[in-house]
């Protein structure tokens, strides 16, 4: 007998969750109030505030005249842990004591958004702040992210 | 036997649509307790309507799912059982009445598929036959899981069917007939002065809560749904995919549909509203409002729908509310608690009626 009053409280918890999101959806829907009382976000529509820390996906600046801030200097290519930077630097025509990137690639498959390539850059040339969270493609070798991709996210 | 293939028809389309929903209101009424939406995407012509073509989208998926048949296992009975399964979960739906039997000329049409005057009989045998599709899919798949799976639901099924046989007999005492239109007709009476009805609920409020409980755990579904057991075993449909795991999935809901419809034909006065006569309402207060047989049939069967409703969103609660039984809790529930439950209750209606004659 008491455990089937214990069950029937179970009931009442659940049939109170129930009406009363019923009740604050049914007005959410038809538009007379904004509390929807439910948790869910409807995701493409409606998205999450991201932390202004967050790290995703990464682009590389460029400086005022327009070139690229990275020197291809490697840093970042080993201080990651993944191995997934893979860099192939030139001399710079214009600057002949710099040099700049001819090939900048990081392999996002293999990335774990760790942010040391960030903290290592001693130019800043490259930011993980962009607060895309998409990251799915068809193809593995989509998720290669050249210059190109870096810089026009 | 035009009528017969006109009336199975036009049930059997209304328990699919109404099958079909029970999957939506079972998704969006989870979804709310659990303070989430549920399925609101499915879109025809820009319309979402806030989910109200997901089952039709549910369907479709079923239907065009590779339907893979593993190597090995027992092709018979393999084919059989989804079709068992569903066959007799939905052929006693035909036996219940949806409405009063229509005089036409000289002949009376009942309006349930099959208006025979051992509706209980046959509802229940057939719900018994059900099983076969359970054992056969967990047998014929070949299957450790699934035969473990056929193995469980056979033996709560015939356990609960004692139980289940056993409170429907205090209600038959009371309502001595086994024609289910006979027992809604008698349930349209009233007693303390003409205002509460002599529905099942309040003759035979134990036998209603023993029919129920068992109802559920011969439906298979949480908290009795050791033969699936989704986390250990799946159960006796491990193997199936496609449109054939799609007929246990509707059969699952079919009986769920009929679990209520029963519930709702033996204690809830079944298609009538309270006060309504075959001549219209007759108000204890005094008033009436009359109406033609017609509207009174139509009138009939939106009530039964809206009680159908209302238990199956009860059942669903239930589903959505209790962890799942132990084994062994769940045959000391049967055996130790329902059979006795439901013999003391034959033997206090026996005497109460026997002290009333
Ligand atoms: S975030 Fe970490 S893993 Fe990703 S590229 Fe930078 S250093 Fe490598
Ligand atoms: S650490 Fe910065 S400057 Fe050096 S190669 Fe990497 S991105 Fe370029």
């Amino acid at each position: 007998m008491r455990l089937f009053w214990e069950a029937v409280k179970g009931l009442r918890v659940t049939a109170r969750h129930l009406l009363r999101n019923l009740w604050k959806f049914s007005l959410y829907y038809v538009g007379l109030s904004k509390d929807k009382g439910v948790v869910t976000l409807e995701y493409p529509e409606e998205r999450r505030e991201t932390f202004p820390r967050v790290r995703l996906r990464h682009r590389l600046l460029r400086r005022e005249d327009g070139r690229l801030r990275c020197v291809a200097c490697f840093l970042c290519a080993t201080a990651c842990p993944a191995r997934c930077i893979y860099i192939e630097a030139e001399e710079d025509p214009d600057h002949p004591l710099e040099k700049k990137p001819r090939q900048f690639v990081i392999d996002l498959g293999k990335c774990a958004y760790c942010g040391f390539c960030v903290e290592a850059c001693p130019e800043d040339a490259l930011r993980m702040d962009l607060h895309i969270p998409e990251l799915a493609e068809y193809n593995r070798d989509d998720l290669l992210y050249d210059i190109e991709k870096l810089t026009k996210p | 036997m035009v009528w017969a293939i006109v009336k199975a028809v036009v049930v059997f389309s209304w328990a699919l649509v109404t099958v079909l929903y029970i999957t939506l209101l079972e998704r969006k009424e989870s979804a709310l307790i659990q303070d989430r939406i549920g399925a609101n995407r499915a879109e025809v012509l820009g319309l979402r309507l806030n989910g109200f073509f997901q089952p039709f989208a549910d369907a479709l998926k079923m239907f065009f799912k590779e339907d893979y048949i593993p190597p090995f296992v027992d092709r018979p009975f393999y084919m059989l059982a989804p079709l068992f399964a569903l066959v007799f979960a939905l052929v006693p739906v035909g036996a219940i009445p949806l409405a009063d039997s229509v005089k036409i000329g000289e002949r009376v049409v009942s309006l349930s598929v099959i208006g025979s005057n051992v509706g209980v009989v046959l509802v229940l045998s057939l719900l018994s036959l059900g099983i076969y599709g359970v054992i056969l899919g967990g047998y014929g798949s070949r299957n450790k899981y699934g035969l473990v799976g056929g193995m469980r639901a056979t033996a709560q099924v015939i356990s609960y069917e004692v139980a289940l046989g056993l409170s429907l007999i205090g209600v038959l005492l009371v309502f001595p007939s086994l024609d289910l239109n006979e027992i809604v007709h008698m349930q349209n009476r009233y007693i303390l002065g003409g205002w509460v009805p002599r529905w099942g609920i309040f003759l035979q409020p134990l036998a209603a809560v023993l029919f129920l409980i068992a109802g559920m755990a011969e439906n298979k579904r949480v908290p009795f749904d050791l033969p699936e057991g989704e986390s250990e075993i799946i159960g006796y449909f491990l193997e199936y995919s496609g449109m054939k795991f799609g007929m246990f999935f509707v059969a699952d809901f079919v009986e769920v549909l009929l679990l209520a419809a029963l519930f709702t034909t033996f204690f809830l006065g079944g298609y009538n509203p309270p006060y309504l006569f075959p001549d219209g309402f007759h108000f204890p207060w005094g008033g009436s409002w009359l109406l033609s047989p017609v509207w009174v049939r139509v009138v009939q069967f939106i009530t039964f729908n809206i009680k159908l409703w209302i238990m199956v969103w009860f059942l669903l609660l239930v589903r959505w509310t209790y962890p799942r039984y132990r084994y062994d809790q769940l045959m000391d529930l049967g055996w130790k608690n329902l059979v006795p439950l439901s013999i003391v209750n034959i033997i206090i209606t026996a005497g109460i009626m026997a002290v009333i004659k």
